[in-house]
């Protein structure tokens, strides 16, 4: 038996999975497959400072070239894996190589999900999610040039600010009847509304795209019956689980690979972690995190798991936007039926939503409000009770809070 | 501007240095992640965002550093063992005046 740890993915979760197991005292060889021409590298740069071009690719990096030979660790990029033969233990390439694993960690990660209407192949309609995503856009996103924007959710939202910055015409349509709806609470949801209309975004809320034209390249985008013309298209519709490769192995499957708390699928040789996975998160019930988070503690928890020592995971997830100079913190998960209290006026641009749930606070949004954020955070740890009228009142430090 | 590296010396909270090459303009957190300097987790890239890269600047050098933000100052008040030369590496710029920058490392980085 050879001892092989393989991840499949070269990601947060898989670069993540590589320094745990290391930490952890792991000694087995590491061998770590990706189907980009990247070594494991940030994502939520890409949406913000590298579009806007103040922040070089070799910053991109996670860690430094020399790091993963120093760390017995075998990089295997551009290639994909074709199939986990569970029996054998061994995950057979693309190019036919055979490797053979003691245990395998599968940190796939998630793929955009695209638009289907007619024209939504044509040139000049991108999507970001990699590295080679956004120098395609690059190549096109200029002062003057009018970009139409498919979704009003994070990566949507943080494009229109860059794209205004850089002075793009900027339309974002969005099917909803506010912007990152899936994400945060109707308050915020106002506030950044406000916020692009002001840095001289057009918003079109409830405005689903029907049609993308244009002869041989995007013309315009027929939306809600109009027609608006435009030069480029940025699609932002949200992302898919990359489970089929687990599904083909047999693997438990359900809107992504289903993993314990150990990060474990129902293979004692196989763990999964990241995006690509559906999780009981700490409040007990299944979910599936798209997040830089999750991407870390769910390979920390596999790394610790496989080195002998698991850990139970239960860290209370959190999230970041930048747009424009406003930084958005949230941590926890809401529920539509949480009790809202703000804390702040957002004309001050520096304010926080808490979600209460059974008078404890469940998740904190943080618009340029670090303290809020990072209170509340600690408070969704412990899972106090707390006071709504005392978190509402701004007399009162946040420190006193916790 | 670019190609240009200085040295950075990152002291874990046992004693071991690691003496680094960062590149001009790059934070000095990127500096120890890149080279798996343990103690500085960084978890959110450098957006500022996890206070999980906390340094303590040694002595001689906190004058050659940019003041701190607002967000690095309400950031840092939560991190864990905070002390008066306490700073978020992802805030600080290298530049030529800090070649040589020393800098200690807290034991743990999380709350």
């Amino acid at each position: 038996m050879s001892g092989n740890i393989v991840i499949v993915g070269a990601g947060q979760a898989g670069a993540q999975a590589v320094q745990s197991l290391r930490a952890e005292g792991v000694e087995a060889p590491i061998i770590m497959i990706g189907d980009e021409a990247y070594p494991p590298y940030q994502r939520p740069p890409l949406s913000k400072a590298y579009l806007l071009g103040n922040f070089e690719r070799p910053r991109l990096f996670l860690k430094a070239d020399s790091y993963y030979p120093e760390s017995h660790c075998e990089l295997v990029l551009n290639t994909s894996v074709a199939a986990i033969h569970r029996a054998e233990r061994i995950v057979e390439l693309s190019n036919g190589r055979k490797i053979d694993y003691d245990k395998l960690l599968l940190a796939t990660g998630a793929r955009v999900r695209r638009l289907r209407c007619p024209g939504a192949d044509l040139a000049g309609v991108h999507y970001l999610k990699t590295i080679a995503d956004v120098d395609g856009l690059q190549e096109v996103f200029q002062a003057g040039k009018r970009i139409a924007i498919v979704g009003g959710g994070y990566i949507g939202l943080e494009v229109a600010a860059v794209g205004a910055k850089r002075g793009l015409d900027v339309t974002v349509f969005e099917a909803m009847d506010r912007l990152m709806a899936r994400a945060v609470s109707p308050a915020l949801s106002d506030f950044y509304a406000s916020e692009h209309e002001k840095a001289g975004v057009t918003l079109k809320l409830k405005t689903g795209v029907e049609a993308i034209e244009g002869n041989g390249k995007v013309e315009r985008v027929i939306a809600g019956g109009q027609s608006y013309p435009c030069d480029i298209v940025l699609v932002g519709i949200g992302v898919i689980p990359c489970d089929e490769l687990a599904a083909k192995a047999g693997l438990g499957v359900s809107d992504g690979i289903v993993v314990d708390r150990n990060a474990r699928t129902g293979d004692p040789h196989i763990w999964a972690a990241g995006d690509c996975t559906r999780h009981v998160g700490r409040e007990g019930h299944e979910i599936r995190l798209e997040c830089v988070q999750n991407a870390i503690d769910q390979a920390k928890h596999a790394a610790m798991a496989m080195a002998g020592r698991p850990k139970s995971y239960s860290e209370v997830p959190w999230f970041w936007s930048d747009q424009y100079d406003l930084k958005l913190q949230i941590a926890g998960l809401a529920q539509p039926t949480d009790m809202l209290v703000q804390r702040g006026d957002p004309a001050s641009r520096k304010f926080a939503v808490f979600h209460l749930r059974d008078g404890k606070v469940a998740a904190v949004e943080a618009v340029n409000a670090a303290p809020e954020y990072m209170i509340g955070k600690k408070l969704i740890a412990e899972g106090k009770p707390i006071d709504a009228a005392r978190l509402a009142d701004l007399s009162i430090p946040m420190k006193q809070m916790a | 501007m670019a190609g240009q590296k200085y040295k950075a010396t990152y002291i874990e909270s046992t004693g071991q240095a690691h003496t680094v090459e960062v590149p001009e303009g790059w934070s000095l957190m990127e500096g120890a992640v890149k080279h798996l300097i343990p103690g500085i987790d960084a978890d959110c890239g450098g957006a500022c965002a996890c206070a999980t890269c906390q340094v303590y600047v040694a002595p001689g050098w906190e004058a050659k550093l940019p003041p701190k933000t607002d967000m690095e100052e309400t950031m840092l008040d939560f991190a864990p063992d905070v002390k008066a030369n306490s700073r978020l590496s992802c805030q600080l710029r290298m530049s030529a005046e800090l070649d040589g920058i020393v800098l200690n490392l807290p034991k743990t980085q999380h709350m």
